[in-house]
């Protein structure tokens, strides 16, 4: 009897230890969000979501906005997450038996792993190291290409989970159709696999818009929309930085502005993704 | 006819050319870490630039001695933390959560991972470092801390894990067949018993690259922890100093490349470790999943 007490005793007490770290896990999330939503909303204006900045914003003096990092944000997000997700779905599909050998593709498999266990400022100083090699200087062009590096291993590996996931006999049935295996790739397994995509492209654009370390070394800074490819431009996580570098508290709190901002972007893509994936799940036959 | 074969033909080329060149961008990046970093072994040796501790860019001497033990404090503390804490919320999910419960957790992690690494810095900068100025820091008698610290930067760190091990072992523990634990239970075990003694076991593995994985990811976290661990390239004094790790003094640093070509092929340098250090890493994790896979089949 007394030895069940105290195995039920350890019971209760690894029970009460377990509450206690889903507190904490769930504790900190709810802190990280009531600390910047609070900081944010209190010192987000119309006017910061309208105008762009300019060197008094960064002083303090009144005046200026985040809508060129806004804007500068986007034009890096929206054209990496294309460019890695049409990398990505052709490797995703490629990597299928039909196509490769499963031990090699069990290789390209663990290489896309060690890509996306790579920190983002590898990414950003790989890139950097070639710009200063051909003699470019910062810019928007080299802050997608160091985007899109970080993103085709996310998208590639959520795509290529749910192609994996594909019932061999839906394919069999097309090619005893007569269709080819690019055919029934593009056709049969994409339109199947479409939750994986729309997850994954969402994953990364989350990844690419948030991303601070690979565009900090490839962008540069400029207070301006910019105009080509070839322009430095500002971005939400990098103008957090440079604005929290200030030593003027006044003008450190805008930094909270910019990441209230900035998450509210996060969290709504996690949204749209949760019910788009949600969505897509209904053509797929089982 | 012919046509179908020729676009079969031609879009199964490009996407193989696509496949390769995602192999080939794994090589090229480390050949241009290794080419980058020449400049600088052939300058200083190896030895010199691992094993000296001043750091002084603008008259070229190079040593990361301390941000190296800084790396290793920072991402040791950080594991300490949240190794724990991640592993049983994760056996909570799994075994014990009611399914409403389970429900609303599960985004909630998913969230988590989610938020931008410059969102966690900017939070551990609004609250942990007062936190760790004014209570943590004088609480273990260090009093003129700043609150930039090498424990700050542990702390957020810590945080930023959690989502990583917690999905990668509830991914593991939900892999393991119902059978043993039924066995398990059936002779009358408790919960706990069973958890320690079959779920840990069958998913040891799984648990370790979880860590692993982990591991890696803190090792590598760049903006959180150079807004808050104070970047001082010294071999930190105390827990409550200031210190760097490898990747923030890559952030801290780039400004000066311009100018500086030797910084460029020492910060290249830097960058060549933590590849290395973080394939290494992912490699173990790797290795140890797949031997499990061969044993459990999942």
């Amino acid at each position: 009897m007394e030895l069940l007490n105290k195995r039920i005793l350890e019971e209760n007490i690894f029970k009460i230890l377990m509450i206690f770290s889903v507190l904490v896990v769930v504790g900190s999330l709810v802190l990280i969000f009531a600390v910047i939503i609070l900081n944010g909303a209190s010192s987000i204006s119309i006017d910061m979501l309208t105008q762009t900045s300019s060197p008094r914003f960064y002083l303090g003096k009144g005046g200026g906005g985040m809508l060129n990092a806004i804007v500068g944000s986007l034009l890096l997000a929206f054209p990496s997450t294309a460019m890695a997700f049409l990398i990505g779905i052709c490797i995703a599909l490629y990597l299928q038996r039909d196509f490769l050998h499963p031990s090699i593709s069990n290789f390209i498999r663990l290489c896309l792993d060690i890509l996306w266990g790579v920190p983002s400022i590898i990414y950003g100083i790989f890139c950097m190291t070639i710009m200063i090699a051909i003699g470019m200087s910062t810019s928007l062009l080299f802050g997608i290409i160091a985007l899109t590096l970080l993103e085709i291993p996310i998208i590639t590996r959520s795509i290529d989970e749910s192609v994996k996931m594909i019932p061999l006999s839906l394919k069999e049935s097309a090619y005893s159709l007569g269709s080819t295996k690019f055919e029934t790739a593009i056709k049969v397994v994409r339109r199947q696999a479409l939750p994986g995509i729309v997850a994954g492209v969402l994953l990364g654009l989350g990844r690419g818009i948030g991303d601070a370390a690979s565009i900090l070394l490839t962008v540069g800074d400029s207070n301006f929309i910019p105009n080509s490819l070839y322009d430095s431009t500002a971005a939400l996580p990098t103008m957090i930085l440079n604005l929290l570098s200030m030593p003027d508290p006044n003008v450190q709190s805008k930094a909270y502005a910019v990441a209230f901002v900035l998450l509210i972007i996060v969290l709504i893509i996690s949204i749209v993704s949760r019910t788009l994936t949600k969505k897509s799940t209904k053509y797929i036959i089982k | 006819m012919e046509n179908r074969k020729l676009r079969d033909l031609i879009g199964s080329k490009l996407m193989l050319v696509i496949t390769i060149f995602i192999a080939f961008l794994f090589f090229l990046i480390l050949f241009t870490l290794i080419t980058g970093s020449i400049y600088i072994v052939g300058d200083q040796s190896i030895t010199e630039l691992l094993f000296s501790s001043t750091w002084k860019p603008r008259s070229g001497e190079f040593g990361l001695l301390g941000v190296i033990i800084g790396t290793i404090i920072v991402t040791g503390i950080s594991m300490i933390i949240s190794v724990p804490i991640s592993l049983l919320t994760a056996v909570y999910i799994v075994e014990y959560a009611p399914k409403k419960v389970r429900q609303i957790i599960r985004p909630f992690i998913d969230v988590l991972a989610g938020v931008p690494s410059v969102v966690y810095g900017l939070c551990a900068f609004i609250v942990f470092v007062p936190l760790v100025r004014d209570v943590i820091a004088p609480f273990f008698g260090e009093l003129n801390s700043s609150g930039f610290s090498i424990f700050t930067a542990s702390l957020i760190l810590s945080i930023m894990v959690f989502p990583i091990i917690i999905s990668l072992c509830v991914e593991s523990f939900n892999a393991i067949p119902i059978e043993l634990k039924e066995a398990s239970l059936s002779v009358g075990a408790t919960k706990w018993e069973t958890v320690k003694k079959v779920i840990f076991r069958a998913s040891g593995p799984g648990i370790i690259s979880a860590f692993l994985l982990g591991f890696g990811r803190a090792f590598g976290e760049t903006i959180a922890v150079s807004m808050v661990i104070g970047n001082q390239e010294k071999i930190p004094s105390s827990l409550f100093g200031q210190g760097q790790t490898l990747a923030s003094i890559i952030a801290q640093n780039y400004i000066d490349v311009m100018s500086l070509p030797r910084l460029e092929s020492a910060l290249i340098f830097v960058g060549l470790i933590l590849f290395i250090v973080v394939l290494i890493f992912n490699v173990l994790g790797y290795l140890v999943l797949r031997r499990a896979r061969g044993k459990w089949n999942y």
